[in-house]
């Protein structure tokens, strides 16, 4: 372990001095170039930056959906980038939820269906898959459209499914990726309102990714900001 | 994830793009009908000869011949066995002792001889031969006009329809019941010591001393009348028109035959063996169950007699109808190999279509052979539904089949058979063989669907 870290309990996610990196014709696209960042259990950290500044590339890295090119991304004192594929799979499926900008419902599926995905994969029984997944859908609001399809919401109610589904394996760590980015600014506004609650009620670590500041200053204890794939400066809110 | 989800979430895909993937699975049934159809119409040829084969009822009969005499059907088989001079004669001894064999039902001498028919002062002549009693469970005997033999003693007489016309052209089916007379040549022994002995030349008479009993030290023939009564009309030749047997026109138990003692060409054969007691030139031995056959004939073999089943015929048969099924299957195959082609493309199009889907369902959790397994599943799915409307499709073919071969042999005015038959190891195995080769089929989409990467499959567009 690392001797400078201060803190009693164990970080939740810790970044050290990660890159990766995209061969790109002849040259190489440094896309997140060497970051290092510490996240406390419970917090909810916004990234921001410019579009390129590598803060998508970082949430993925976090999710375990892509590799480091050096250094180490670890979450809940595992280091992500010596897992196996398998490994990486089941720690999506247990350790983290993610959100994304386009929903990412599956469009033949009943939000039900959505929704219970992840515990499939996960193998959770199907009583219990019924149960938690009314329970994630009662969380976010949706405990009566159950049986509606992704297509007969609205862009905020999908996301809401979104939620839900992320929510659905009882995570420790959720990555939102822009998941305001299609919605309106009051719809937003609820989601980000949602999330941060959820995250209170349940103790989540939240990272989100997004490019609207007013947003991360209502919502997030601390704005990260990136460019051009490093750290350029912190800031935490009361 | 666990199997019935896996099946559960494959059937729920396919059905996402039912026409495409109905289409490829009527292409999969299309191929599995021909294989089916095609091995289904090898099975039904076999066996087509194999009924006409066991329907001669030569199946469960062994011929026995000794092999003093002639030479075998088998060089080889004649080659390995010992020297002929040395070899036991088919004599009565020979006769019980076969008779005694585990399995065997019957043992008769092959009777044939000339003879005629006495009928309103013209003369028939037609060759008679003896049948055993068993002769009765031959097909020839469905059709049998009037009555079998009573007893495979008595003074009875079936006569093959043809020759009951010439008899009696009008009305062939009044002659059962009459009694006709048949003139033959009965075999007289003579005994050494007999005053109508021939003259011999030499001492050659005397050295033969081992026929003291007399009986084959030879014979003269003398011409004899017997009364029979007709009790049947038979339509075709029993056996098939396979056995010396059948080959007759007058029809008479074995035993009355034998009992009158008629002297048959072989006759000659036997009166030179100088052994003692009466000879025989073949023994016709019956088993109880085809399946025994080859251990009866096992057993003669052992007792130093030559043997002929069949069976040995039917071993080449059998090869013959292996290879035929081969080619059928082959060819059968063929259809089912572009079935997998469309396979393949279906899938392959589906992992293009589904690229954000198989990303999204990475992002929260699956792992990359979850995703092979459910593409896996969706091809195996396909190939199961397909086999199932390939089995009902070939089996529409092969009623088509049927009933036009029945239409066509009806107007050749031959009896219906069927040509085409599915038994149900073929169901099971088509269905079987159409999931293996539509997961083979499935191999290359589905590792293609699980590398897929979830960062560029997931990018915002």
């Amino acid at each position: 372990m690392n001797s400078s870290a201060a803190f009693k309990t164990p970080q939740a996610v810790r970044v050290e001095n990660v890159t990766r990196h995209y061969p790109m014709g002849e040259g190489l696209i440094r896309a997140v170039d060497g970051i290092s960042l510490a996240i406390e259990p419970g917090e909810f950290v916004a990234l921001l930056g410019q579009s390129g500044s590598g803060k998508s590339t970082l949430l993925n890295l976090l999710a375990g959906l892509d590799r480091p090119t050096s250094g180490s991304v670890v979450v809940h004192g595992r280091d992500l980038a010596k897992m196996s594929s398998e490994e990486l799979a089941r720690y999506r499926r247990n350790d983290v939820g993610m959100v994304f900008q386009a929903f990412h419902l599956i469009p033949s599926m009943t939000i039900t269906e959505n929704v219970e995905l992840p515990m499939r994969f996960a193998e959770v029984e199907r009583t219990e898959r019924a149960q938690r997944s009314r329970e994630s859908l009662e969380r976010v609001g949706l405990g009566k459209r159950m049986e509606h399809r992704p297509s007969q919401l609205s862009g905020g109610e999908q996301q809401r499914v979104s939620l839900a589904r992320a929510l659905a394996n009882r995570p420790a760590l959720l990555l939102a990726d822009e998941p305001t980015g299609n919605l309106d600014s009051r719809t937003g506004e609820d989601i980000l309102n949602l999330i941060r609650d959820i995250s209170l009620s349940l103790g989540m670590t939240v990272v989100m990714v997004t490019h609207e500041r007013a947003l991360a200053e209502r919502f997030a204890q601390r704005l990260v900001f990136l460019a051009d794939g490093k750290l350029v400066s912190e800031e935490v809110r009361a | 994830m666990t199997g019935y989800d896996l099946l559960e979430l494959a059937v729920r895909n396919l059905r996402q793009s039912k026409l495409r993937n109905g289409l490829t699975t009527v292409g999969i049934s299309v191929g599995v009908a021909s294989l089916v159809a095609m091995l289904s119409l090898g099975v039904g040829l076999q066996q087509l000869a194999t009924r006409r084969l066991a329907g001669s009822g030569m199946f469960d009969t062994v011929f026995v011949t000794s092999r003093q005499d002639f030479r075998g059907f088998d060089k080889e088989d004649d080659q390995k066995a010992p020297q002929p001079e040395k070899s036991p004669v088919l004599d009565e001894a020979a006769r019980v002792k076969m008779s005694q064999l585990k399995n065997v039902t019957e043992v008769e001498p092959e009777i044939r001889v000339m003879g005629e028919i006495v009928s309103g002062g013209e003369t028939h002549f037609g060759f008679v031969t003896g049948l055993p009693m068993s002769a009765r469970e031959n097909e020839a005997f469905d059709t049998l006009t009037g009555k079998f033999f009573s007893s495979d003693n008595a003074d009875e007489a079936i006569l093959l329809q043809d020759f009951a016309k010439e008899l009696n052209p009008k009305n062939p089916s009044e002659l059962i019941g009459r009694e006709i007379s048949l003139r033959y040549g009965e075999r007289q022994a003579l005994s050494q010591d007999s005053g109508d002995r021939p003259q011999a030349l030499g001492g050659e008479t005397n050295s033969s001393g081992g026929a003291a009993n007399g009986d084959d030290f030879g014979f003269s023939v003398v011409r004899r009348v017997q009364k029979l009564r007709v009790v049947g009309l038979v339509d075709s030749e029993p056996y098939g028109g396979m056995r010396t047997v059948s080959r007759g026109r007058i029809f008479l138990p074995v035993g009355t035959t034998e009992r009158l003692n008629m002297a048959q060409f072989t006759d000659m054969r036997s009166s030179l063996r100088g052994a003692s007691g009466k000879t025989y030139m073949t023994l016709t031995v019956r088993v109880k169950d085809p399946a025994k056959v080859s251990a009866v004939q096992d057993a003669i073999n052992q007792m130093g007699y030559r043997t002929f089943s069949v069976l040995d015929a039917t071993k080449s048969l059998r090869r013959f109808f292996t290879v035929l099924d081969l080619f059928l299957g082959i060819f059968g195959s063929l259809a089912l190999a572009v079935a997998t082609l469309a396979i393949i493309n279906t899938l392959v199009m589906a992992v293009l279509e589904r690229r954000r889907e198989i990303g999204v369902m990475k992002a929260i959790g699956a792992s990359d052979s979850d995703v092979k397994k459910l593409f896996f599943t969706e091809a195996g799915a396909m190939g199961f539904f397909g086999g199932l409307l390939g089995i009902a499709l070939g089996f529409a073919i092969g009623k088509a089949i049927n009933i036009g071969t029945g239409i066509y042999l009806k107007q050749h005015q031959l009896p219906p058979e069927p040509v085409w038959i599915m038994p149900v190891w073929l169901i099971g195995a088509a269905i079987a063989f159409s999931i293996v080769v539509s997961l083979l089929a499935g191999l290359y989409p589905a590792s293609r669907a699980a590398k897929l990467d979830p960062v560029q499959t997931l990018k915002y567009e």
